[in-house]
């Protein structure tokens, strides 16, 4: 019972608190700032989507295969250690990545683009890897032992069952994703980084957060987007979400 | 049917080879149950899986019908024969509609054709479609899962079955359930089973034959019978254990000890009559009373008829229980330890007495087999002497 009267009291000063902020705002005229933006934030929003779906999807096509064809039997030999790179290139971070593929690609959307997609690329190569060398050893032998081939193994038990790790390095990939596409603007492919950076360099906070707060809200969106395919599309009898 | 020829396998590991499977040779005839039986990590499940490849055999060959396998095509050869793993392995992503249909929806039957087998699957195994077919494994009891392992594996109607401790998993009384309809589906449906178990009452039970493995070697392959009275050594005998006899027991039934000699009364009778046949046939202490039907009414203790005058009807003890004739010998000398006598009085499958049972043609029976051992078993020895 206090927990719950807690709870009720602390809901009740969040709604103050929003209350006296959105007063503050008004008066000072932050919210007309705001609206000077949004045409910018607009435009700038769809540039940045766009290097977020284009290197999240050729990521995606990249990587998974790429866990897949790692985590088969004969690959065995070299799969631990390709594996022991990606794990090193992950601790690489993706602003010196932008700046390698910078060095040898120019300026523009296109070394964007690639740096973001290295950068995506690994968590989801090595959660396919995981995920699918998870798959319990028994689940194998009964796909085999019921006379399944290779390749219906893989499509029929493996991925299915991997699924769920998967998904979940694809949504840790993403949020990384939206969360590092403001450094593009850095390299000259223009997304949400120009309000942000700009907004920094100029000192102008209501510029920076016209770009921070869309950034923000389009990582929370594209994780929860995430989140629904994977609800959707992972077999419930191996969802914990929907067990 | 099944033939093994000289199976063996080696495992190449980093602390040297292990002989898992040493030159087996075995053969299961058409419809009959094989147990492989042992103790753990004698090579029951290593002979197991080199018949459907899951195990690459070093040598020997497999033949199914008499055909070598070696040269057929893997996922054909596997399609054709069930397989039960020892960790049940169902299918976690799909349901156990989908579980039970892999294999029909592998050979490409058209939907209405595996639904249907679906539920004549679970009528088999003797669990509710409605209920279960629509649900995950993870939503049953390990027993449950392990029926349904067991449906999968019949479900193309492969004439072979192998089984890795299929009923592993359940407690002693569900396996005893689930043992019983497993014999009566395998009456009707007459696979030939190989069937891993290291437990020797199901072997007992379950098995026409059974191959007693140790360290990779098949020691012994025998009737149940005939393992039980004549092992071939002592490692089969300590395996086996010291009530081998009474497990014995279990194999025989009433039908073939029985005697169909039996003095009886009827209510009508006096109790005159009744000592007179106590006397007559021999028993010590009582006599069955009979109603018009056969079946049995009482019981006219001597010292009544000796005691009392008048009509059976009226001074008769409750009846002792009875044996059927499909009874095993185990169930009756229960009955007879519980009951503290030496003879049961047999019934028919119309509940008629046809005769009775005593503890002496009981001991009799069993005896017969150990004083003739042991050559009796011959000719189901395919193995040549193993040494002790
Ligand atoms: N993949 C493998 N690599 C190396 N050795 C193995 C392998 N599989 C089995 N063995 C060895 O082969 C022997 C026989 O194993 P197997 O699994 O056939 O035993 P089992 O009779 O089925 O035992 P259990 O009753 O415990 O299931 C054991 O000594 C085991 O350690
Ligand atoms: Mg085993």
């Amino acid at each position: 019972m206090p927990i719950r009267s807690l709870k009720s009291a602390g809901r009740w000063l969040l709604a103050i608190l929003l209350f006296a902020a959105g007063v503050w705002a008004q008066r000072s005229g932050v919210i007309e700032d705001f609206i000077y933006y949004l045409p910018d934030v607009r435009y700038l929003a769809v540039q940045h989507l766009f290097l977020t779906a284009v290197s999240g999807s050729l990521a995606i096509v990249i990587a998974v295969p790429l866990g897949i064809v790692l985590s088969r039997p004969s690959m065995a030999r070299f799969a631990e250690s390709l594996m022991q790179v990606l794990n090193v290139g992950t601790t690489i971070p993706t602003l010196a990545v932008l700046a390698l593929s910078m060095s040898f690609l120019g300026i523009g959307t296109t070394p964007a683009i690639f740096g973001l997609t290295v950068a995506t690329l690994l968590p989801i190569t090595r959660n396919t890897y995981v995920g699918l060398k998870g798959v319990s050893p028994a689940l194998m032998e009964a796909a085999a032992g019921l006379g399944m081939s290779p390749a219906q193994r893989l499509f029929r038990v493996e991925l299915p069952n991997a699924l769920y790790v998967i998904f979940a390095g694809i949504r840790t990939a993403l949020a990384i994703n939206v969360g590092t596409v403001p450094l593009a603007f850095l390299i000259g492919a223009g997304g949400l980084g120009e309000l942000i950076f700009t907004g920094i360099d100029l000192y102008d906070t209501v510029m920076m957060l016209a770009g921070a707060i869309p950034t923000a809200l389009l990582a929370v969106i594209v994780d929860a987007l995430v989140a629904v395919v994977a609800f959707l599309v992972v077999p419930r009898g191996v969802n914990p979400s929907r067990a | 049917m099944i033939r093994l020829d000289n199976l063996t396998k080696v495992f190449d590991t980093p602390k040297g080879a292990v002989v898992a499977a040493d030159h087996i040779n075995m053969e299961v005839p058409r419809g009959e149950i094989c147990i492989l039986l042992g103790p753990s990590g004698c090579g029951k499940t290593t002979t197991l899986k080199m018949i459907n490849r899951i195990v690459r055999a070093t040598s020997g060959k497999v033949f199914l019908d008499g055909e070598d396998t070696t040269g057929m095509n893997t996922q054909d050869l596997r399609r054709n024969i069930g397989y039960v793993i020892q960790q049940i392995g169902l299918f976690p992503n799909m349901t156990i509609e989908e579980n039970i249909t892999v294999v029909p929806r592998l050979l490409g039957w058209d939907r209405a054709a595996y639904k249907k087998r679906a539920r004549e699957l679970m009528d088999m195994i003797a669990m509710d479609a409605e209920a279960f077919l629509k649900r995950y494994p993870s939503e049953l009891s390990g027993g449950q899962q392990q029926r349904i392992g067991v449906a999968r594996a019949l479900a193309a109607d492969p004439p072979v079955m192998l089984m890795d401790e299929p009923f592993g998993a359940i407690d002693p009384i569900n396996r005893a359930v689930i043992q019983d309809e497993f014999l009566k589906m395998q009456a009707e449906l007459k696979k030939t089973i190989l069937f891993v178990s290291h437990d020797i009452d199901e072997a007992i039970k379950m098995g026409d034959r059974i191959a007693i493995f140790r360290e990779g070697k098949l020691v012994q392959y025998s009737a149940p019978d005939d393992l039980l009275s004549a092992p071939r050594n002592g490692f089969v005998e300590s395996f086996l254990g010291e009530d081998r006899a009474l497990k014995r027991l279990n194999l025989v039934k009433v039908r073939e000890v029985f005697s169909d000699e039996m003095g009886a009364v009827k209510p009508d009778d006096t109790l005159e009559t009744a000592l007179a046949r106590i006397d007559d046939f021999g028993y010590q202490n009582a006599i069955l009373m009979v109603n018009d039907h056969g079946e049995p009414a009482g019981m006219i203790t001597r010292s009544v008829a000796r005691t009392t005058r008048g009509y059976c009807r009226d001074h008769y003890q409750t009846a002792p229980p009875v044996a059927q004739l499909d009874d095993d010998l185990r169930k009756v000398a229960s009955l007879m330890f519980a009951n503290d006598t030496t003879w049961l009085p047999c019934v028919d499958a119309q509940g008629r007495v046809c005769g009775h049972i005593t503890q002496r043609a009981m001991t009799h029976h069993l005896g017969s087999r150990y004083r003739s051992r042991p050559e009796d078993s011959a000719p189901l020895r395919s193995q040549p002497e193993t040494k002790e």
